[in-house]
């Protein structure tokens, strides 16, 4: 399949319009010392009923949700996603635009994006959001980054209990742009406050926290926000904005910018990508936010419309000043968001997390029960907790796959002095019935 | 003022505005496990006051977003010649296959052996991307081109350091996408701009005195956004090097010459490609695209991981490389647009890709030799994918901007081509057919293009106040600015 609708005769009259022999001729412009002389090793070429076989068949070398029960998570999450997400985001008016700098055909987009915005702030209670990140990970970074442009300051302290990856990402970027991080320890499953007074100084320009944390447990927030203030610096909370229907809102602690990961709103896993960068803060921060944003404005007939704004902010008239280098968003999975919380409503979306917290305690209550785990802390958490296992658990999960289940995520894989420690998450998804049925095959171990 | 028409306008009444609190699309799901007492559970830390989200009905939320999606441009509803972003056809086929269970359905941390096929398949871009590149390695972690050229710019910044220094200043030409100074400064280096030479190319003199051993990287994108390939590249590569810089690729411009000429083979170190532009992955109102970076085997140590990899015993599995500058990202990438992008290679093969840049450049010659005269052609060469015309005779014969023509062509059916970038041409029309448009949708558009220059001529307030005939007409943007609102917020009673 080519996808050129061209035909020959029609190729051959624009080859006459552009005074060339051949399509080939006009890449004479290439100096030859750096042209190819040979054809692209790379197979294919194939018709679309071969490629879907083809593609089919590689689908099929996958375990996945849909034939696996699954309690992996550790930041992407197998939620139900109703229906009409995908209807809407199948509407190749949406999916075939580009960015919507031409707003007089690009309303479409915009508004959904200002509802997403508005969402956005509803959840988290902050004033404003911007149009979306990569992920959550980088929206981590934009938020520690423009801590830093607020507070003239550059040293973070970062949680130990945010999620492994996001700190290796932060630690990417500021070890090319001079940043200090300090790793604050956790006692308890949750942050050590003692070990996080002592590493604040006037000099920290961020406090970045994960609640629920990369255990699943729930941070005393209001704590480590005086902590910070007292500094004088900004807490940057992480959410799973799923849960923010039960949760309260990270406004209420005191947070000064709130990011995530906006996967659980109704975006598929995908093996980790494309991920929903959600980011949040309070209005004063304005000037200095990374991203696109979009705001309500009229037409020249006043009517009310949407545009792109504060674009001085952005690289394409920036440069080297702007905010952040991002160019993009990840729009089409702003809009799943956006139809997934339209579509749950506030009580859907209480209802899901509520069904995810009830399900995640039974589920570890049952564990515990059958005495080959046991618990590393008792923090209060919702929808994810870490046990440790009295075995092996390569084995553990190894059997339990053959059993057609993902048993939680071994936390060795980030942290040798994690081993033994199983994450365990729950969505809505699971049934009583299927976590019996787990309980029951690692009992039998 | 225009007469309204009696339709409802499709926009503009926000989703919070609808529905009812009764109101249900999706029910809650059934809990069919004991209920704990939340408060206790949660620390103390239930919701007191639920989020005010919307309140609609599902036909309502259906009604709702079919509006929204009417009220929008894609490339499925018409041309689309953006110039600097290759606005292909998406194919359906790579729809459908992003959303295959085996692909949308799997965890990130899933074992190795229980994700064969997705793992097969990023080794099959990998691999295929390299070819295109003449690279040989390949990251597919970046999540946009703008995120690739960061992260390359991160390896040659490790690859400095390792040779005990890291160098202060990265050159880039004043016909640079604004991306590539806000990457550098984001991985600590300074800007030193140069200028174009008449040709469009880069000043060798320029560059030559920019060049010193303080240089860590140049960095180009070539073709240029002039749409022209640098007849001087294996000069300027050769001069980077001399100095123990880097030269970095801004892969934007793919699209002109695969299988005609290699990133890899005109002397640059690093290279990325944006998936969302030559490999036909969608645009999606703004992302996610996918912008992996390839780089010669001396950077090959320092990409982030984890990276898809051929292991020793015919499986696949996921590695880090032993240096890498760390992750740029959660998880393994933007897999989702990768199954789209792989299914594109695969459709199209390696003679396919050829042939599309081929068409590519043929179709932008074509407009190019159809709109001359009618439209100032400041540089006139054979391009490549792309050309750049510019509006100064309309702007000083008429006063009608390239805004103006930009916004004629929305009445027309059209999407306008990038206008006023690249920065260094006057009243700049950016203008990229790509190969995936017929002949009569170019000569349709050629047609139009030159009526628009009559109208300016003309009736150059006609233009003036263009468009006419969409959803909303010219909006406000510095009102958006003064009265900001950029989130819906319920009216306090």
């Amino acid at each position: 399949m080519r996808f050129i609708p061209v035909s020959c005769t029609e190729r051959d009259d624009m080859l006459e319009t552009v005074d060339a022999t051949s399509a080939d001729a006009l890449f004479d412009v290439i100096p030859s010392d750096v042209r190819l002389t040979r054809s692209l090793d790379i197979p294919g070429g194939m018709g679309e009923m071969e490629l879907a076989a083809h593609l089919e068949e590689l689908a099929g070398c996958n375990r996945h949700a849909g034939d696996l029960v699954s309690f992996l998570g550790g930041g992407c999450y197998d939620h139900y996603v109703p229906a009409v997400v995908d209807a809407v985001l199948s509407k190749p008016e949406f999916f075939t635009a580009y960015t919507p700098y031409q707003p007089e055909v690009s309303q479409g987009t915009l508004q959904a994006i200002y509802e997403f915005q508005s969402m956005i702030c509803a959840l988290t209670g902050m004033d404003i959001a911007n149009a979306s990140l990569y992920d959550g990970a980088t929206a981590l970074v934009e938020g520690a980054l423009m801590a830093a442009r607020v507070k003239k300051r550059r040293s973070f302290v970062v949680a130990t209990t945010m999620h492994p990856e996001w700190r290796e990402t932060l630690a990417t970027y500021c070890s090319v742009g001079s940043y200090d991080v300090a790793e604050c320890p956790a006692s308890g499953g949750t942050l050590d406050l003692k070990a996080l007074a002592a590493l604040v100084s006037g000099e920290t320009a961020a406090v970045l926290v994960s609640s629920p944390d990369f255990y699943g447990n729930l941070e005393k927030l209001s704590q480590v926000a005086r902590i910070t203030h007292d500094a004088g610096a900004l807490l940057v909370v992480s959410v799973n904005p799923v849960l923010l229907g039960v949760l309260e809102a990270p406004a209420a602690f005191g947070a000064d910018i709130v990011v995530g990961e906006g996967q659980p709103l109704g975006n598929s896993m995908s093996f980790g990508g494309p991920g929903l960068g959600v980011f949040a803060c309070r209005k004063e921060f304005l000037r200095a936010m990374p991203g696109r944003i979009v705001g309500r404005t009229s037409d020249v007939d006043g009517r009310p419309g949407f545009v792109l704004t504060m674009a001085t902010r952005e690289q394409h008239i920036r440069r080297e000043k702007a905010t952040s280098n991002i160019c993009s968003n990840h729009a089409l999975n702003a809009l799943a968001a956006g139809v997934y919380l339209a579509s749950v409503g506030p009580v859907g979306l209480k209802g899901i997390g509520e069904a995810c917290i009830a399900k995640a305690h039974f589920l570890r209550e049952r564990l515990l029960g059958t005495g080959c785990f046991t618990a590393p802390w008792d923090a209060p958490f919702a929808n994810e907790f870490a046990l440790r296992y009295d075995g092996e658990v390569a084995s553990m999960q190894a059997a339990m796959l053959s059993d057609g289940f993902l048993a939680g995520l071994d936390l060795s894989r980030f942290n040798a002095d994690d081993g033994g420690l199983v994450l365990f998450a729950v969505t809505e998804k699971r049934t009583r019935a299927q976590m019996e049925r787990f309980v029951e095959g690692v009992t039998s171990l | 003022m225009s007469e309204r028409p009696l339709r409802e306008p499709l926009t503009g009444r926000v989703i919070f505005e609808m529905g009812s609190p009764d109101a249900r699309c999706v029910e809650a799901p059934i809990i069919d496990v004991p209920k704990p007492d939340l408060s206790a559970v949660l620390g103390g830390q239930l919701r007191q006051t639920p989020p005010v989200l919307p309140q609609v009905a599902e036909i309502d939320l259906a009604r709702h977003y079919a509006h929204l999606a009417e009220a929008n441009f894609g490339v499925d509803n018409g041309f689309y010649p953006l110039g600097s972003c290759t606005m292909k056809y998406n194919p359906k086929i790579n729809e459908w296959a992003c959303r295959l269970p085996g692909f949308a359905g799997t965890h990130p941390y899933q074992p190795t052996e229980t994700v064969q096929g997705v793992l097969e398949l990023m080794v099959g871009l990998q691999e295929a991307l390299a070819e295109v590149a003449g690279l040989p390695a390949v990251t597919l972690q970046p999540a946009a081109g703008a995120h690739g050229e960061l992260t390359g710019l991160m390896c040659i910044r490790a690859y400095h350091v390792a040779n005990g220094d890291p160098r202060k200043r990265v050159i880039i030409t004043d016909s640079a996408h604004g991306t590539n100074p806000a990457s550098v400064a984001m991985c600590g280096y300074e800007v030193t701009t140069i200028p174009s030479n008449e040709r469009g190319g880069v000043d060798l003199e320029a560059l030559r005195a920019a060049l010193d051993t303080d240089v860590a990287a140049l960095m180009l994108t070539n073709p240029n956004t002039l749409g022209l390939f640098d007849e001087n590249i294996r000069v300027i590569t050769d001069a980077t090097h001399a100095v123990g810089a880097l030269a970095y690729c801004d892969g934007a411009n793919m699209n002109a010459i695969m299988g005609k000429a290699r990133p890899g083979d005109m002397g640059f170190d690093a290279l990325h490609i944006n998936l969302h532009k030559t490999f036909s992955t969608p645009h999606g109102g703004g992302g996610p695209g996918a912008g992996p970076v390839a780089v010669r085997d001396i950077l090959a140590p320092y990409l982030p991981g984890p990276l898809a990899a051929r292991l020793g015993d015919g499986a696949f599995g996921l590695q880090t490389p032993e240096r890498s500058i760390g992750r740029v990202r959660s998880f393994n990438g933007n897999v989702g647009v990768l199954v789209r992008a792989y299914a594109y290679v695969r459709a199209l093969g390696g003679e396919g890709l050829e042939e599309a840049s081929e068409q590519a450049v043929l179709s932008a010659n074509y407009l190019k030799e159809k709109l001359r005269g009618a439209y100032d052609l400041p540089y006139d060469q054979t391009c490549m994918h792309e050309f750049v015309l510019s509006g100064k005779r309309l702007r000083k014969e008429f006063g009608v901007h390239a805004l103006d023509v930009a916004k004629r062509l929305l009445d027309y059916g059209y999407h306008p081509p990038t206008i006023y970038f690249p920065l260094i041409v006057e009243e700049a029309i950016m203008i990229e057919p790509t190969e995936t448009e017929g002949k009569q949708t170019l000569d349709r558009f050629v047609e139009i293009m030159l009526r628009i220059a009559e109208e300016a001529e003309c009736d150059p307030d006609l233009l003036h106040g263009a468009p006419y005939d969409t959803p909303v007409r010219r909006l406000d943007e510095a009102g958006a600015i003064k009265n900001l609102d950029v989130a819906w917020r319920p009216k306090e009673v």
